[in-house]
C-alpha cells in the first residue's frame, strides 16, 4: 500500500486557492480600471498651478465677459488660444491695477516676456481636433468644457476619452444647438423638444452618414 | 576541451516563447503622445523668450494684410478718414456687428454704447457715452480707426478684430447711435399706434 500523498482536505484547498487567484487577478483588472479613469489619471476636476489664479467664475459669470474677449480665435481656427498680455491689460491697466496677483501680468507687460499659462486640456499629438468647425455647427462650450463659468479655478470637465468624441459624432442630435446659444453657458440642448435639434442637425448640415466616425476624421 | 554545441531542438525553443511577447511590452512608450512638432501655445526651450508661436519678425508685413490705398484695410481715403463704409451695408452686417460688439466693447461701452458697461459699473472705469455729438458726426471711418490703433486709455483691437469685422462694429456702432436719436416721424403710421403717438 503506497503512502497517502495527498491530506483529505486537498481538493477543498485546490478550489478554495483557484477561486482565490481569480478573484485577485479579477480585483487587480479591477483596480487598474478604475484607476484608469479616476482623476488621478485623467485629472478631471483638478485644477492645476496657474502663474495667475485666474478665475473664469469672476469673469464670465459675474463680470459676463464672452469668451470670444479671451479665446478670440475660437471660431476662426483650429485653436482657441490663450488671451495675451495685451488682453489682459485692456482691463487691469485700469481696474484692479494694485492687486499682487496680477504682478505677473504687469511684469510680462512691461518685459514682453508671455505670462505661461498650464495647459488643462491637451489632447494626444496623433489626434486632430478643430474648435471652428464644432463652433460653427452650433455645438456649444458647455457641452466639452461643462460649467466652466463656475470654476474658482480652471479643471478639466472631461477626460477627453476616444469613446466620448464618437458618442457626440454619432449623435450629434444629442448636443447641437442655435448657433447663437454657443457661447451661452447656461442654455441646456436638452430642454429642447428632440424634432427642433434633428432639424438643427439637418439645417446645420452635419454628416450623419458615419462620416463623422471615420478613423480618418480625428487620425489624420 | 571544446564543449559540444548545443543543440536547440524544439522542445528548449517553446521555452523561450515568452520572448516574443518582450516586444508588446516595448511597444508601449508614448512618443507618440507628444510628438517632436510644436503645437500652438507650447512652451519651447529652444527660443530665448520660450515663445513656439513666433511673432512675425519687426516691420515685416503678412501678404494681402497691407494696402496703403485699400479703405477696407486702413480706413483712410486718400489720408482722410473714411466717410463710406467700404462694404456693402446688409442686415447680416449688422447683426454681424452686433455679435463683436456685445463680444468685444459691451463689456465697458454698455450694450447700448451709453458707457455703463459691467466693467465701468464693477471697475471702476471712465467710459465715454458712443452718444456724444461729436461721435453721432464723426466720420465712420474715426471708428475703425479708434478699434485698429485705440485711444488714449483704450487699447488697440486690431489683433482680436479683423478689417471686415471692424467695419461691422462701426456700421452697428452707427445703428446704436441712430436708435438713441430715432425721430417719431420716421416711424410707420402702424408702429406709431403701437407705441400710442399720432
Ligand atoms: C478674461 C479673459 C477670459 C475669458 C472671458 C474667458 N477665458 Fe477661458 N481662459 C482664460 C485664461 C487666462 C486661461 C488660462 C488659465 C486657466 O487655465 O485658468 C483660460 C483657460 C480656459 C480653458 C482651459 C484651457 C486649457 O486647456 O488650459 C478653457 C476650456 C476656457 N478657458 C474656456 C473658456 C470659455 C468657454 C469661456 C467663455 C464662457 C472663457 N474661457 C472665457 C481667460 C479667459
Ligand atoms: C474686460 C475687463 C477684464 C479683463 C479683459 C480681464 N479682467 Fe481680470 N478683473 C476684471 C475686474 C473688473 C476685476 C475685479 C472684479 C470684482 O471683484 O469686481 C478683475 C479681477 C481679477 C483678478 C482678481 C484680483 C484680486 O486681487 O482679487 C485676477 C487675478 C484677474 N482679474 C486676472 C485677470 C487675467 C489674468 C486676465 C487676462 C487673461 C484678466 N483678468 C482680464 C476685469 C477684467
Ligand atoms: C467638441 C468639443 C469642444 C467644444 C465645443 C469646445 N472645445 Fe475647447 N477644447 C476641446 C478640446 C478637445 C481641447 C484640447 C485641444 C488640444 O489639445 O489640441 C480644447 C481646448 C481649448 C482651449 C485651450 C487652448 C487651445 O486652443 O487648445 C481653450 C481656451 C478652449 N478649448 C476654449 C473653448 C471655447 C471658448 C469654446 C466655445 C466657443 C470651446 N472651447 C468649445 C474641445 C472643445
Ligand atoms: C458635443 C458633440 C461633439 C463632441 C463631444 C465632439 N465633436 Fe467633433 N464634431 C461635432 C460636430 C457636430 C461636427 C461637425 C461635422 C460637420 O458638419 O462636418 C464635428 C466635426 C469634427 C471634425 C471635423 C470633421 C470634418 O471632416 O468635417 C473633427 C476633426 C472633430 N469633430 C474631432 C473631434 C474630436 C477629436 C473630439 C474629441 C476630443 C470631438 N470632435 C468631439 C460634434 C462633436
Ligand atoms: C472623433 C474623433 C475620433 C475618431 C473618429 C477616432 N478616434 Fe481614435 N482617438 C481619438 C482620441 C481623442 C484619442 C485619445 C484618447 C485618449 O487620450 O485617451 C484616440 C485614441 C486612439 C487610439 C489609442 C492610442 C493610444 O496609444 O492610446 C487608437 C488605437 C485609436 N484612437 C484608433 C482609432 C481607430 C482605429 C479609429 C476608427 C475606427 C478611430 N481611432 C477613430 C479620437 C478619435
Ligand atoms: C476695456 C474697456 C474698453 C473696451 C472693451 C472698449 N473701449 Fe472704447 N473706450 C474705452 C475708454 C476708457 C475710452 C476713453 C479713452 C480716452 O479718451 O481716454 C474709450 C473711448 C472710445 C471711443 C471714443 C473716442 C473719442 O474720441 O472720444 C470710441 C469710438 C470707442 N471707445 C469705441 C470702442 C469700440 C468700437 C470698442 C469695441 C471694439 C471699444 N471701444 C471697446 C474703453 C473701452
Amino acid at each position: 500500500m503506497s503512502a497517502q500523498i495527498f491530506p483529505r482536505n486537498a481538493n477543498a484547498i485546490v478550489w478554495v486557492s483557484i477561486l482565490g487567484l481569480v478573484l485577485l487577478v479579477g480585483g487587480i483588472v479591477a483596480a487598474l480600471v478604475g484607476l484608469y479613469l479616476s482623476p488621478w489619471f485623467t485629472d478631471v476636476g483638478v485644477p492645476k498651478a496657474q502663474p495667475v489664479p485666474f478665475s473664469h467664475k469672476h469673469h464670465v459669470d459675474q463680470l459676463m465677459i464672452d469668451c470670444r474677449y479671451c479665446h478670440a480665435t475660437v471660431e476662426r481656427a483650429a485653436h482657441a488660444g490663450f488671451p495675451s498680455t495685451d488682453t489682459c491689460m485692456s482691463c487691469h491697466s485700469q481696474v484692479w491695477t494694485n492687486s499682487p496677483l496680477l504682478q505677473p501680468v504687469r511684469d510680462s507687460y512691461r518685459t514682453g516676456d508671455p505670462v505661461v499659462w498650464r495647459r488643462i486640456y491637451d489632447l494626444p499629438d496623433f489626434v486632430y481636433f478643430n474648435h471652428s468647425v464644432h463652433v460653427a455647427k452650433g455645438i456649444g462650450c458647455a457641452s466639452c468644457h461643462g460649467r466652466i463659468d463656475q470654476q474658482q479655478l480652471t479643471a478639466k470637465a472631461q477626460p477627453l476619452f476616444m469613446g466620448w468624441c464618437l458618442g457626440c459624432h454619432r449623435n450629434p442630435e444629442d448636443n447641437v444647438r442655435p448657433r447663437d446659444e454657443v457661447f451661452n453657458m447656461r442654455f441646456d440642448p436638452l430642454t429642447l423638444p428632440l424634432e427642433e435639434r434633428v432639424k438643427l442637425v439637418e439645417s446645420y448640415q452635419i454628416p450623419t452618414d458615419g462620416r463623422l466616425t471615420n478613423c480618418y476624421t480625428c487620425h489624420r | 576541451m571544446v564543449q559540444p554545441a548545443r543543440k536547440l531542438n524544439g522542445s528548449r525553443l517553446v521555452r523561450f516563447a515568452w520572448l516574443p511577447l518582450c516586444l508588446v511590452l516595448a511597444a508601449c512608450h508614448v512618443d507618440m503622445y507628444d510628438q517632436p512638432r510644436y503645437q500652438p501655445n507650447q512652451v519651447s526651450t529652444f527660443f530665448r523668450d520660450g515663445r513656439a508661436m513666433r511673432p512675425p519678425v519687426e516691420n515685416t508685413v503678412a501678404i494681402g494684410s497691407f494696402d496703403p490705398d485699400s479703405a477696407l484695410l486702413t480706413g483712410k481715403v486718400n489720408g482722410e478718414l473714411a466717410s463710406e463704409l467700404p462694404v456693402e451695408l446688409t442686415a447680416e452686417l449688422l447683426e454681424h456687428g452686433r455679435t463683436r460688439y456685445d463680444a468685444y466693447c459691451a463689456p465697458c461701452h454698455g450694450i447700448a454704447g451709453d458707457g455703463n458697461g459691467v466693467i465701468a459699473y464693477r471697475g471702476p472705469l471712465q467710459v465715454p457715452s458712443l452718444h456724444q455729438d461729436r461721435l453721432r458726426t464723426v466720420a465712420i471711418g474715426y471708428f475703425f480707426e479708434v478699434i485698429t490703433n485705440g485711444v488714449n486709455r483704450m487699447y488697440s483691437y486690431a489683433n482680436r478684430i479683423p478689417p471686415e469685422d471692424r467695419w461691422a462694429v462701426a456700421a452697428y456702432v452707427r445703428a446704436l447711435q441712430l436708435s438713441q436719436y430715432a425721430d417719431v416721424n420716421d416711424l410707420s403710421a402702424e408702429e406709431r399706434q403701437q407705441l400710442g403717438v399720432k
